[in-house]
Parts: C-alpha cells; sequence; structure tokens
C-alpha cells in the first residue's frame, strides 16, 4: 500500500464517518429500537416498563380493529397507486405532444406535488364542505358528506391522495418520454404503424422500467402515508380511513402505549421492506436495479 | 395539423390548469369575507377582503410558525449538505472500508417508515433534553434527508471525469482542497437541486415535527396549520390564509427553480 493510498483510506474514513454515523444514530438504531420497543408493555403515565414478548404481536392477530386498519391501507394503496400510475403516464403521454407552454404546463402540473401534505388536508377539507363545499356544488348542489358518510370518505381521500401524487409519476414518465430519440418514431411511422400502434409497441415498452421505478416509490409511500388522513379525516367516521399508520399513531401518543404502538409500526416496517424486496427482485429481472 | 396541435395544447394546458383548481379555489376562500364564504356558486369574490390574512399575521402563531419552518427547514439543508457531500465524494471516490455494506445501509433506510422510527427517536429525543427545539427537528430530518441526498451527489461526482481531479492532485492538492475548489464547482447544479429537494421534504415534514414539539416556540407551518384553532366554528376563510402562506416557499421553489428540481427528482428515481 503506498502512502497515497494510505492517505485516501483515512480521507475516506473521515468523509464518510460523520454521515455514517447520523444515519446510524438517528435511523438504524431507532430502527432497531423500535423492535425492543415493541416486546415490551410500556405506559409512560403510569410508569410501567416490563417485557412482554410477543404479546402485543399476538393480540395484534385477533385484533379487529388491526385488520380493519390492514384493509384500509390496502384499499387506499391499491386505488391511490393505480389511479396515480394511470393518470400520470396520459398526463406525461400529453405533455410529450406539448409544444407551446410547456414550462408552464409543468407548473401547474408540480403545484399539487409541491404543497405540504397537511395544506392538501386542508384543502379537500373545505372542498368536501357538505354546504359549501365545491365538489358539492359542481355535482349541482348535492349534499353529500363526503367526510362523515362512512362508505364516501376512503374514497374521497383516495382522491385527494391522487391529486397530490399523480404529478411525481406524470414526471417521471414524462423525463423519460424525452429521452426517446425522433428516430424512433420516425422509424415506426415508416413500417407503417398507426398512432395506437406506434403506443402499444413501441412508447409503451420504453416507458415500462420507469413505470416499474414509480409503482415501487408510490406503494411504498402510500403504505407510509399519514399525514393526509391523520388531518383530513383522522381515521374516521368509524374507522373506515384509519390506516395503520393512524393506528400505530393513536396508541404510540393518544393512549400512550409505546410498546403496542411500536408493535403496529414494526409490522409497517416488515409490509414495506418485504414488497421493497419483491420489487427489487423484479426490477432486477428487467436489467434496472444495480 | 398547424392549428389542431394548438387546439391540443391548450386543452392540455386548460386540464392542467383544472387540476390545480384546488389550491386555485383556496386562494379565493382566502380572499373571501366570512359573510360570502356559503355563496359558492361564485367563482369570484364580490368584495374581496385581505381580512383573513390580517387575521393571520396578527392574531395566530402562524408568522412564529413561519419562523420556525424556515429556520428548521434551512439548517437541515446546510447541515444535511455539510455530512452528505464529503460522504458522497468519498463513496464516489475513495476505498471507504465496508463500502458495499454502508450502501446497502443508505439505500435500505429510505424504505424506513418514520412511523417506526418515531417513537424510539422520541424517547432519544427526549432523553437528550432536545424536545421542543429546532435542534430535535434539525437531527431527525436530516437523518431522513442524508441517503437520498447521499446518493444523488455520489451520481453527480462519479460523472466528473478522473483525469479533472488528477490534475489538481499533480498540483499539490489533497482530497478536501480537490472536492472544495475542482468538485463542488463542477457539480454546483446538482448540488443546488438536492439542497432544493432537501429544503422541500424539510418544510412539508410533519410526523417528526407534531410529534417532537409542544409549544409554539419550535411548532412548524404544517403542526400550526394542522392545530389550527376555531372558537365557535372553523374559521374556513383565515385557514386558507394560513394555507396559502404555508405554501408560498414550495411554490416559489417549484416554478421558479423548476429545471434544477426537476433534474434531481429526474435523477433520482433513475438511480433509485
Amino acid at each position: 500500500m503506498t502512502a497515497r493510498q494510505r492517505a485516501d483510506r483515512l480521507a475516506g474514513l473521515a468523509f464518510v464517518a460523520p454521515a455514517a454515523l447520523t444515519v446510524a444514530g438517528l435511523a438504524l438504531y431507532p430502527g432497531l429500537w423500535v423492535l425492543w420497543l415493541s416486546l415490551q408493555q410500556r405506559i409512560p403515565i403510569f410508569g410501567i416498563t416490563r417485557f412482554v414478548g410477543l404479546e402485543h404481536y399476538a393480540f395484534l392477530g385477533s385484533d379487529p380493529r388491526f385488520w380493519n386498519a390492514v384493509r384500509v391501507t390496502l384499499v387506499f394503496t391499491g386505488a391511490s397507486v393505480a389511479l396515480e400510475l394511470v393518470l400520470g403516464l396520459v398526463v406525461a403521454l400529453a405533455l410529450q405532444r406539448q409544444q407551446v407552454g410547456r414550462r408552464l404546463a409543468l407548473s401547474l402540473l408540480l403545484l399539487a406535488w409541491a404543497l405540504p401534505s397537511v395544506v392538501t388536508a386542508k384543502l379537500f377539507e373545505w372542498l368536501y364542505h357538505p354546504s359549501a363545499g365545491l365538489v358539492n356544488v359542481l355535482l349541482g348542489g348535492r349534499a353529500f358528506n363526503w367526510l362523515g358518510d362512512p362508505s364516501l370518505a376512503l374514497p374521497g381521500l383516495i382522491v385527494a391522495d391522487v391529486w397530490r401524487t399523480m404529478p411525481f409519476v406524470a414526471l417521471l414518465c414524462y423525463a423519460r418520454l424525452l429521452t426517446i430519440p425522433p428516430e424512433v418514431y420516425e422509424a415506426a411511422r415508416v413500417d407503417g404503424a398507426g398512432r395506437l400502434a406506434t403506443l402499444t409497441s413501441v412508447t409503451l415498452p420504453l416507458v415500462r422500467p420507469i413505470l416499474l421505478v414509480a409503482l415501487l416509490f408510490r406503494t411504498l409511500d402510500a403504505l407510509r402515508a399519514f399525514d393526509l388522513m391523520y388531518v383530513l379525516t383522522g381515521g374516521g367516521p368509524a374507522g373506515t380511513t384509519e390506516t395503520l399508520t393512524v393506528y400505530a399513531y393513536r396508541s404510540l401518543f393518544q393512549t400512550l402505549q409505546l410498546g403496542f404502538g411500536a408493535a403496529i409500526g414494526v409490522v409497517i416496517f416488515a409490509i414495506v421492506m418485504a414488497i421493497a424486496a419483491g420489487y427489487l427482485r423484479a426490477l432486477r429481472r428487467e436489467g434496472l436495479a444495480a | 395539423m398547424r392549428a389542431g396541435l394548438r387546439a391540443a395544447d391548450v386543452l392540455v394546458l386548460v386540464v392542467l390548469a383544472a387540476w390545480a383548481t384546488p389550491f386555485f379555489w383556496q386562494v379565493r376562500t382566502s380572499l373571501t369575507p366570512d359573510a360570502e364564504l356559503l355563496a359558492t356558486a361564485r367563482a369570484l369574490p364580490e368584495r374581496p377582503t385581505l381580512i383573513h390574512y390580517r387575521a393571520v399575521v396578527e392574531r395566530s402563531v402562524m408568522p412564529r410558525a413561519l419562523g420556525n419552518s424556515l429556520a428548521v427547514a434551512s439548517l437541515t439543508t446546510l447541515v444535511a449538505l455539510a455530512l452528505g457531500l464529503p460522504a458522497a465524494y468519498g463513496i464516489a471516490r475513495l476505498p471507504v472500508p465496508g463500502k458495499g455494506l454502508l450502501l446497502l445501509a443508505v439505500v435500505g433506510s429510505t424504505a424506513f417508515p418514520q412511523i417506526a422510527t418515531v417513537s424510539p427517536l422520541y424517547l432519544l429525543l427526549r432523553a437528550l433534553g432536545l424536545r421542543d427545539t429546532w435542534t430535535a427537528l434539525v437531527l431527525a430530518n436530516t437523518s431522513f434527508a442524508l441517503p437520498l441526498l447521499i446518493w444523488l451527489l455520489a451520481g453527480f461526482i462519479r460523472e466528473i471525469p478522473l483525469e479533472v481531479e488528477e490534475a489538481a492532485f499533480l498540483d499539490g492538492a489533497g482530497r478536501v482542497r480537490s472536492l472544495r475548489s475542482v468538485v463542488l464547482p463542477l457539480i454546483a447544479p446538482g448540488v443546488a437541486s438536492a439542497a432544493l429537494l432537501t429544503f422541500l421534504a424539510a418544510w412539508n415534514e410533519f410526523l417528526f415535527a407534531y410529534t417532537f414539539t409542544a409549544t409554539e416556540a419550535s411548532r412548524t407551518v404544517p403542526v400550526a396549520l394542522a392545530l389550527f384553532p376555531g372558537v365557535f366554528e372553523v374559521p374556513w376563510g383565515d385557514i386558507a390564509a394560513a394555507s396559502i402562506l404555508a405554501s408560498v416557499p414550495p411554490i416559489v421553489i417549484v416554478v421558479g427553480m423548476q429545471r434544477w428540481l426537476v433534474r434531481g427528482l429526474v435523477a433520482g428515481a433513475m438511480k433509485g
């Protein structure tokens, strides 16, 4: 090892250590600590801390509120992500043909994505107002109680989430479309391919990999979503919008059962990691991820 | 043909403007006097007013919250860059022991759900006596921002040819000087977009801020907005004004600095 190589190894350690220690101390360590926490009964206001093993997990197995939250989380994730991907792709394809006003179009598109999710929640709370909300007015003066009706609250929440995150998918697809060289379309035209044939056999196969990436990002984010439902519906009415994250938060900081709430957090953790691993395997098959 | 394309362009703009309607509607609400709030049929208020903005600025915690958010988001961006830039350089250029494992940890931690780490972090920050301080939020946000930041910056640094740096080494420059005066100027646009994404995420962050703050001493904008008080009825006009104020920095970033932001976002997704 030359002097320079030795110096580089030292420099490498010195450069990486501060960031690595920060992430280790404030993300990885809490990530392990939560596992330990979930094995305890810990209720700070009564000064209770005792080891209970897997009791919380056993309880969750027969807890109807937990299974309802699992169902709500899956419905929310499935519906939001599916709508976002379809709409996002359509918008990206429209933007690809845009000749004038692309900057303005992108600004209008990204507006919804840029806002804090709490702002989105406040926007939609007012739009869904039973008597003065714009949504009911546009529906011809209906009086739907969007956020108070157990059958409407979850669809209402999904619409708000799609509004917020579709632009992200559209932007990713649009960026991919921009990198397709015009010659590819020229060749398709020479071969006599119509619009539909060009879309299905040229454009879509080229966008497919980035759609998978968007699918991964959006699925993980939707599973972890918290702000929007916590502020917009608070999990109500009657638990119809209570996702796992909201159930976990209420257990942690409202009923102050730190151990039990941690166990729900660990379940979310496990679901997210399992799905991430599955997707990564699929992406690797596509030759995308390293 | 040409006219047809024009019509399509206009259609796309109209549809996207319609998509942004919920925001524009909130702008309208923020300018509408209370007496007119229930008259939704009009597109614009009959007597527009700034009364809600005055109420928010003079009689709510929003000014304080805006200051807190500005401080927390700026400090998060600075700290994350100060820690992330050398780390990215180390990962891209230097023989760091255990690099593979390190990269795995970086990528893996981006998938961590905040809701899982929020309770241990709460206990940790409380034990350190940092509850209800800017420091707590800056630390938590930084740890969350670092993985993506390092990932992005390392990608930008790898794009620089090694020969560019070799020239500096021949002149006797060390790694630190090379990073500062050769690499940094070359990746400045990339650093800018990564910084904007970090600022945006810290400005919008809710769960940590909601959990680790207790008073207006450190409550950020999203928390103040979520807790916006109403005495007898919901003050929709005031809430609208407060949410518009909360949206100004993100909108400036996205609209004004679109190119840099889009570059960072796309680079992150392509590499991620």
